[in-house]
């Protein structure tokens, strides 16, 4: 691979989170049956007129905020023209000189690089229908429901290089989006989608090569697929020293494979203009500023918080604040004096593995981040040990119950009794004189050893820190 | 500028309507009599003037993001040349 | 003599002292469409049963004009390109041969509270492109002066509705002249209001940024009342102007002393038939004794403006009409796959006149020709505001013809879109300017009807409708049209 570089350039299409379409008052509910979202407006009959969302402006600003554009102080709405069955009006109203937010950038990681990726505009449209094929009598469906849903499209610049880097960059588009609030960014649910276009061009040149679009990468994992085939296949082509067709292309997740939709000479003349049916909209500082201040801390800032604020590792800090409900767990947990860096390691390590092995999001759990803090103060405090807290862990995430009940209510209170202790102490080092023997001739992890029979002996109970201390004083180290 | 036959046909089939030989030769001299006539805009210097897309100089007209009733699927579909369970039928779309 | 001659004040006095109901009126509206519209072609649909229903409710109130308004159980008819729940709305298109549209247009449901029954729907040029309403999908209208002639268009079936008796009023739409020039050529009066004082929302789009709505009546005075009664902000209509809506009828005064007249010599002179001329220059000089300050001014840019206009309506047109593909309504043809299902549909459904429109508009807007056209166009729609501007800073209306001739023969110009186009051109600059304007009759030319053009500031009907009062009631009636000898 190391002859070519790659330029990769993404289109992302996300649904805002209003409560009603863009033009106009439907609901915008996911799921509901086909077509009872639906009035004349939508459905694109004759004599309706669109009124703008006030709400979906706001979360176009907002967004294109995040993304560091600058937003327009005039910003116009015009017709794309095209006939197709999901599209009542035969033309989508969208944005095309004048779009809410442009020339802005976000930040990526890849392996430890990073890297600042241009956001060339952020603009509003609406949302089309969605199709169905119905394969036994060769026709399609159309169900209106969606048409209408306010949608941003976010054109990023071509400075991707990679497959990894294309998908780097939509993680953290979507985290953005979830952090600010303006959509559910789910890809599976199609309110996060994403078309890339791809060319390959020698190392060192600076004409980009002919490049490839494809459509419908319905997935993370998709995204990363697809291109990581069109690289190769370009790679290919060109070490042939055959050309590149200007191509619009779909991947086919099952054959994973890409098909082709068209070619260049089918491209269409979508025949812009502004739409006489709406009315320019001027966004002025107060609204600006309006928006503005209530944009949360982004993700890159929270991180830089808590790598200096509480000491978190680049790679817990980066883990924690890749999904907003993730961050605002750790925070909600960490806010009665709860040491910042346990209950980071607890969240990173055992909640992590208990969501990823159940499949479940973080605010779908029985524990509650005060369940957390409550059980990290219980450690701190030396009323139960790490391996004690394993136990009441699991408790909480099965009953739902506070850490603090299930320790009174199960006895899994540490003991701290030096008398108590001593007893087991006495007992276990009798029982074993070899390990004593061998702590005695200076090998450490016997210590470790003896310990562990104490903990054993009790249960798990006994206070491992005053168990170590009772055993190097009856060994007289 | 005249526009040429060959245009004609290109423009019907972005327009989505199918023209006979005859029909496209009658439509290319009428678009033709007025392009030519729309020839006398050229006589006015409009290098410095602003397009006007609308003569009202109202703005920002918003709706607040309040749910609305739809309508009824029934009435939804009530026009449709072709359903099937609730959805519009058309033949199956290419590509 | 006909119920719907009666004067307005005259029909509310007797529905007072009930001596006059809904149902008459109803009935007798119905009872003329039976006897004249076999030959004047006014009406696409008659709703005869929903009207009687409609009349039979507000029979039910002791005094309908004392509840309603003054439009209560008068029977109006509406332009087939306006949205009527329950009845057809065709746009005189074989597209929408079977459309029952499932709201009614923001117009429908005021003149619905104000008590007005809907009688049924008018002809019109296929989607209101047309100066004749030859163009008609279904058949053209006829001229109740002269049914050899044709009413104007596109609002030509309204029209002839009003100038028939068959209704009391009807509504039209102007986007380039469609309700001026039929009422010029019909003698009655036609008002286009400012673009954006009435709402657009129901009505099928033609050119979004021109379409208007406003009435066509037997009398300014009915105009204003019909005004009054669809104008207002709609917030369904985002290009609907948040202004408040005068008295119209208080402005009826008679007085327009002092009042300040531009009349443009480009709309006197050349290319204006003289019998034309004759009638709108007595007209003129009518209101000069009324006390009005008549001068000759000149609005250079306005022999561009037809040229400008159509650019910019098929443009506007050619987006507006994409949705007539036979997916969700209207009357769908079948092919092969479907992009011969939209070829088919849209080939058999839209006339010449209409398919016509679509490909200059798709040309004007496609890739590469968009500046040349488009956006010149819209420039030039610039120019020709800015003359406007430059004379109402100065003067309070303009005057002078709503048309270059009268009504021409069936079938004399349909050869040539383009002589049809070019006989839009006093009524064309009005629409790029969105200003108001009324066509008030003025008098017989070769026995024709002509009207005389009362052109006003943004919004000021007010004006427009004194001035147009003014006159009328220093003018001879015109007779009452023979719709060919029938005997009613």
């Amino acid at each position: 691979m190391s002859k070519y570089e790659t330029v990769i350039g993404l289109e992302v299409h996300v649904e805002l989170a209003t409560n009603t379409k863009i033009f106009c008052g439907c609901s915008t509910e996911f799921g509901a049956p086909p077509n009872t979202h639906t009035c004349p407006i939508c459905l694109g009959h004759p004599g309706v007129l669109p009124v703008l969302n006030r709400q979906a402006v706001n979360y176009a600003i907002k967004a294109a905020m995040a993304l560091n554009c600058q937003i327009a102080d005039e910003s116009k709405f015009d017709r794309k023209n095209y006939f197709y069955p999901d599209l009542p009006k035969a033309y989508q109203i969208s944005q095309f000189d004048k779009p809410i937010g442009e020339h802005g950038w976000i930040e990526i990681e890849v392996d430890g690089e990073k890297k600042r990726i241009g956001i060339t505009r952020v603009h509003l449209e609406e949302d089309a229908g969605k199709l169905t094929h119905d394969e036994y009598d060769d026709t399609s469906l159309v169900d209106f429901n969606r048409v209408g849903v306010p949608l941003i499209e976010i054109v990023s610049e071509p400075d991707l290089r990679s497959p990894q880097e294309a998908k780097a960059y939509l993680e953290k588009l979507r985290t953005i989006m979830q952090y600010i609030g303006v959509s559910d960014v789910k890809m599976e649910e199609g309110s996060l989608r994403c078309d890339a276009n791809i060319s390959l061009r020698p190392v060192g040149a600076t004409r980009f090569g002919v490049k490839t679009e494809l459509k419908n990468l319905n997935s993370f994992r998709n995204v990363e697929r697809a291109l990581e085939f069109e690289q190769q296949r370009h790679a290919e082509v060109l070490d042939r020293g055959e050309e590149i067709e200007q191509q619009t292309l779909r991947w086919l997740e099952n054959e994973n494979r890409t098909k082709l939709m068209r070619s260049k000479e089918e491209a269409h003349d979508y025949r812009y203009f502004p739409d006489p049916d709406l009315v320019k909209v001027y966004i002025d500082e107060a609204w600006k500023e309006e928006i503005r201040s209530s944009i949360p801390e982004l993700p890159d800032e929270r991180k830089a918080r808590y790598i200096a604020e509480y000491g978190l590792s680049n790679y817990d800090a980066s883990i924690l604040t890749a999904s907003k409900k993730t961050a605002d767990f750790f925070e909600q947990t960490t806010s009665k004096n709860v040491d910042p860096k346990l209950a980071a390691n607890w969240i990173t390590s055992e909640l992590m593995g208990y969501l990823n092995s159940e499949g479940l999001e973080i605010d779908q759990i029985k524990m509650t981040p005060d369940h957390l803090g409550e059980m990290i103060s219980l450690i701190q405090k030396g009323t139960i040990s790490t391996k004690l807290a394993k136990k009441v862990f699991k408790e909480v995430l099965d009953t739902g119950k506070g850490p603090q009940q299930i320790v009174e209510e199960k006895g899994w209170v540490q003991i701290s009794d030096e008398g108590q202790l001593k007893e087991e102490v006495i007992k276990v080092l009798a029982n074993n004189p070899k390990s004593v023997e061998d702590v005695k001739n200076g090998k450490n992890r016997a210590i470790g050893f003896l310990v562990g029979q104490v903990m054993k002996a009790t249960k798990g109970k006994a206070n491992p820190q005053l168990v170590n201390k009772l055993i190097r004083e009856q060994i007289n180290l | 500028m005249a526009i040429s036959k060959e245009q004609v046909y290109h423009v019907a089939q972005l327009s989505r309507l199918k023209l006979t030989e005859e029909e496209a030769e009658q439509y290319t001299k009428v678009l033709n009599d007025v392009l030519k006539f729309a020839e006398k805009l050229n006589e006015l210097d409009t290098e410095n003037v602003e397009p006007t897309s609308h003569v009202l100089s109202i703005t920002n007209v918003l709706r607040e993001d309040v749910v609305q009733p739809s309508i009824p699927r029934e009435k939804a579909l009530s026009n449709a040349p072709d359903q099937e369970d609730g959805l519009f039928r058309v033949p199956a779309v290419f590509e | 003599m006909s119920l719907l001659r009666l004067p307005l004040k005259e029909i509310h006095n007797r529905l007072a002292k009930r001596e006059l109901s809904a149902t008459d009126l109803v009935e007798e509206s119905l009872a003329r469409i039976a006897a004249v519209d076999g030959k004047v072609r006014a009406f696409l649909t008659v709703d005869e049963e929903g009207a009687r229903e409609h009349a039979k409710r507000l029979d039910q109130v002791d005094n309908p004009v004392a509840s309603f308004g003054p439009l209560a159980a008068l029977p109006a008819g509406i332009k087939d390109n306006i949205c009527t729940e329950g009845i057809k709305t065709t746009c005189a298109s074989k597209l929408l041969a079977n459309y029952q549209p499932i709201y009614s247009a923001t117009v429908v449901e005021k003149l619905a509270k104000a008590g007005a029954i809907t009688i049924g729907k008018t002809n019109m040029d296929e989607f209101a492109m047309g100066s004749s309403s030859e163009n008609s999908g279904f058949y053209p209208v006829h001229n109740p002066w002269d049914l050899t002639r044709v009413p104007g268009g596109s609002s030509g079936g309204s029209a002839a509705a009003v100038a028939a008796e068959e209704v009391y009023f009807a509504l039209g739409s102007d986007t380039g002249g469609s309700i001026r020039q039929p009422a010029s050529f019909c003698g009655i009066v036609g008002l286009k209001p400012t673009y954006g004082l009435v709402s657009r929302y129901g009505l099928v789009a033609f050119a979004s940024s021109l379409d208007q709505i406003g009435p066509l009546t037997k009398s300014v005075e009915d105009a204003a009342y019909v005004l009054q009664a669809i104008a207002g902000h709609d917030p369904q209509d985002s290009t609907s102007a948040n202004v408040e809506i005068p008295d119209y009828l208080s402005q009826l005064t008679g007085d327009i002393r002092g009042l300040r007249i531009a009349v443009p010599r480009e709309m006197m002179g050349e290319g204006i038939e003289p019998g034309v001329c004759e009638q709108v220059q007595k007209a003129i000089n009518q209101l000069e004794k009324l006390g009005a300050i008549i001068e000759e001014v000149s609005l250079p840019h306005i022999e561009y403006a037809v040229a400008a206009y159509y650019l910019l309506s098929p443009a506007e047109a050619s987006s507006n009409l994409a949705r007539f593909d036979g997916v969700r309504y209207g009357v769908r043809k079948e092919g092969e796959n479907l992009i011969d299902l939209y070829m088919e549909t849209r080939s058999q459904g839209f006339g010449d006149e209409v398919k016509s429109r679509i490909m200059l508009g798709t040309y004007a807007l496609s890739s590469g020709y968009y500046d040349a056209y488009y956006l010149k166009a819209q420039k030039v729609r610039t120019l020709i505001r800015q003359d406007f501007e430059r004379l109402f800073a100065k003067y309070d209306v303009i005057v002078g013809p709503t048309t270059p001739c009268v009504a021409y023969k069936i079938g004399e110009n349909a050869d040539s879109p383009l002589t049809m186009y070019l006989k839009d051109i006093l009524t064309i600059p009005v629409n790029l300017a969105g200003l108001p304007a009324i066509s008030v009759p003025c008098g017989l030319s070769e026995g024709m009807p002509v009207g005389l053009q009362v052109i006003g500031k943004a919004f000021d009907e007010s004006t427009v409708l004194r001035v147009a009062h003014a006159f009328e009631q220093v003018t001879e009636r015109l007779p009452q049209p023979q719709i060919g000898g029938i005997r009613v």
